[in-house]
């Protein structure tokens, strides 16, 4: 650290020492933890003189189980440098060491996304968030069909290997549930950016343009809704607008390369892309086409936007606007000291795509331009990064993103004083971080 | 200047005209479209039959059927009434699916208040919203296993006890989409975006 200091360049990770590449003694083990000249690494970890940079990016709790791991052996341990495990015909694992989750909430309706140890922009499949309103379906394949009918002129059924047939698209596309970041709307009582924001996530989906089926099943004049319904047991179902189906609309039956997971609505589900997770339908089987909205139960006690300061309600809100969230350094972390750290994050708009995303570390005074990690892609989380030489104070930290449409995310205060506190659908407010001068890093509201 | 544009000008629309012949036939799309994908199969009417059970504000799609306030009152009793409550008041309970179910009445002229309720009675602006979430959703545990007559019944039992329709109504295809909700003229289409160019 003190070389850091002196030079101004960050200092991450350990020096290399001749230990290091000194021949590992014999039968070490743990139980020997001390014999050898060199202090182990837990020893410099109690002593609180060491922290490794892994350490600093997970959660407090996840850092001890790394530093209870990393303990077993104090030199670099070769002992791996040997025939390893052979390939076989199976499903890969992640290493046993990673042990990031997703997070179900209370009655298992949902599983919230681990935002704070993403990084790029692809969320992984086993990681992306699940919402559903009567559990997840065991569907068999062989049996699922996708019906259209309705105001067409040849009503079709469609299995996922007929689409499969269909020329198909890949999009990079966010999808973030219009309930997400309801708590945090109210309170910052939610520790990690996981628990105040994870119900969004990116996945790469490969589907069949829904333009491409209207052309087959021949849409009537005068059709202007579609209505989607799941195969579950809600059977969810909302009214999507012709417009927005024949413009980007695909019916997805892969995910970042495989089949849709089951809780994201295997084997095949509706993308939006830009719109509340709710009606990108999951479990696809019925696209009826009609002229008027069918007025579902989810598009109007549900996923309507009460206004409490008038008692009105917006509906039809699709979009989700844009929104930005810094996942490094977040909410129960634990910062090991002054120095340089990267601050990075994720933004992303339904309307257009990112055109900035400012940071700031005092709290709101100042505001800075974050880089924008490529690709940009519209309609997906794009991550962002920060460059920050932390003095040691205490800090606030915020990103700000805006779109190309010019919209700014706004602060909560103004979200507050413009819409009340109603349900709460499409929060989109600023997410604050307070470091404290004990590194660690908690939830605040600010302004 | 002027001559160096305009030949630049007419270069470019040179080789725009000497281009998009090439480029239209050199394109062969490849995606013919149309009955070059014999993909799927037709639906049968017993098909779309089997799953066509929406029902929209005015009506179309209910039933033939009809169900009285009485009726539905025993029926949500047996069905409904462990998650939602024996006066319909909701429950919350982590034993049960979702942790229990919403109230289905109360909460008139509370939604400008901090303390909003919503509620079928007091924010739902459709009947026929309330038959086509039962008659496909519901109950929880079984969803799909209720009657028209029992919908019926139970929109009429539902409806009663919120004070929208009288406890002697019968709901049917005719009566249903009649009904005025307390909060129909409580929507509006989504006014966004906002705010631009806003710095807090």
């Amino acid at each position: 650290m003190d070389r850091s200091q002196v030079t101004g360049e960050p200092q991450i990770g350990e020096p290399a020492t001749e230990l290091d590449f000194a021949p590992p003694a014999q039968e070490d083990c743990a139980c020997k933890e001390g014999m050898f000249p060199r202090a182990s690494r837990r020893q410099f970890l109690r002593n609180g003189s060491l922290l490794t940079a892994a350490a600093a990016i997970l959660p407090a709790r996840a850092a001890l189980a790394a530093e209870a791991s990393s303990a077993a052996s104090g030199a670099l341990d070769p002992s791996w440098s040997v025939p390893g495990r052979l390939a076989k015909s199976d499903y890969g694992e992640r290493a046993p060491f990673e042990k990031v989750m997703r997070l179900a909430t209370i009655g298992g309706t949902s599983s919230l996304t681990p935002l704070q140890a993403g990084v790029g922009i692809i969320t992984p499949s086993g990681l992306h968030f699940e919402r559903h309103h009567n559990g997840i379906p065991a569907i068999d394949p062989r049996d699922h069909r996708l019906i259209i009918h309705g105001m067409v002129d040849r009503p079709m059924k469609y299995s996922v290997e007929d689409l499969k047939r269909f020329p198909s698209i890949s999009r990079t596309i966010f999808i973030e549930c219009s309930g997400n970041s309801n708590a945090a709307s109210r309170s910052a009582s939610q520790k990690t950016a996981q628990e105040a924001h994870g119900l969004t996530s990116t996945s790469e989906w490969t589907g069949v343009r829904l333009s491409t089926l209207m052309a087959q099943v021949g849409v009537k004049d005068g059709a202007a809704w579609v209505l989607a319904e799941g195969a579950d047991g809600a059977m969810l179902s909302r009214s999507v607008p012709i417009d927005k189906i024949m413009d980007d609309a695909f019916v997805a039956y892969a995910q970042n390369g495989e089949a849709v997971r089951p809780e994201n609505g295997y084997p095949m589900r509706l993308i939006l892309p830009g719109w509340e997770g709710n009606i990108n339908i999951k479990w696809l089987r019925r696209l009826k086409i009609g002229d008027k909205p069918f007025m579902t139960r989810e598009e109007t006690s549900k996923y309507s936007d009460l206004i409490t300061l008038t008692g009105k309600a917006r509906q039809f809100t699709w979009v989700m606007e844009a929104k930005s969230l810094i996942t490094f350094p977040s909410g129960d972390m634990r910062l090991p000291g002054k120095g340089f750290y990267e601050i990075s994050g994720l933004a992303w708009s339904g309307r257009a795509p990112i055109e900035r995303v400012e940071i700031t570390t005092d709290g709101g005074k100042s505001w800075n331009l974050a880089s924008l990690q490529e690709p940009v892609l519209p309609k997906a989380h794009v991550r962002f990064r920060f460059p920050w030489t932390w003095d040691g104070s205490e800090a606030v930290i915020e990103s700000r993103a805006t779109d190309q449409t010019g919209y700014v995310q706004p602060t909560k205060s103004f979200l507050t004083r413009t819409e009340g506190v109603g349900p709460t659908y499409h929060y989109n407010g600023i997410q604050s971080w307070k470091i404290s001068p004990d590194g660690s890093v908690t939830n605040v509201l600010n302004g | 200047m002027f001559s160096t544009a305009r030949y630049l000008l007419g270069a470019v629309t040179a080789l725009g005209v000497a281009l998009t012949p090439l480029t239209v036939s050199g394109q062969q799309s490849g995606y013919p479209g149309g009955s070059a994908y014999p993909f799927g199969t037709p639906a049968t009417e017993a098909d779309i039959a089997a799953w066509d059970k929406d029902v929209r504000p005015d009506g179309k799609g209910l039933p033939a059927g009809s169900g009285t306030h009485k009726v539905g009152q025993q029926i949500y009793g047996e069905q409904c009434a462990s998650c939602h409550g024996a006066k319909l008041e909701g429950v919350r309970d982590p034993n049960l699916p979702q942790g229990g179910g919403p109230a289905l009445i109360g909460g008139r002229g509370t939604l400008n208040t901090p303390k909003f309720k919503i509620t079928v009675e007091s924010y739902w602006p459709y009947a026929s919203t309330l038959y086509d979430y039962i008659i496909r959703a519901m109950p929880y545990t079984a969803p799909g296993s209720l009657k028209p007559d029992e919908v019926y019944a139970l929109v009429a039992f539902i409806l009663g006890d919120g004070n929208i329709v009288g406890k002697n109504a019968v709901m049917d295809a005719k009566s249903l989409p009649k009904v005025q909700m307390p909060n129909k003229d409580g929507f509006y289409p989504d006014d966004r975006p906002f705010p631009v160019k806003h710095y807090d």
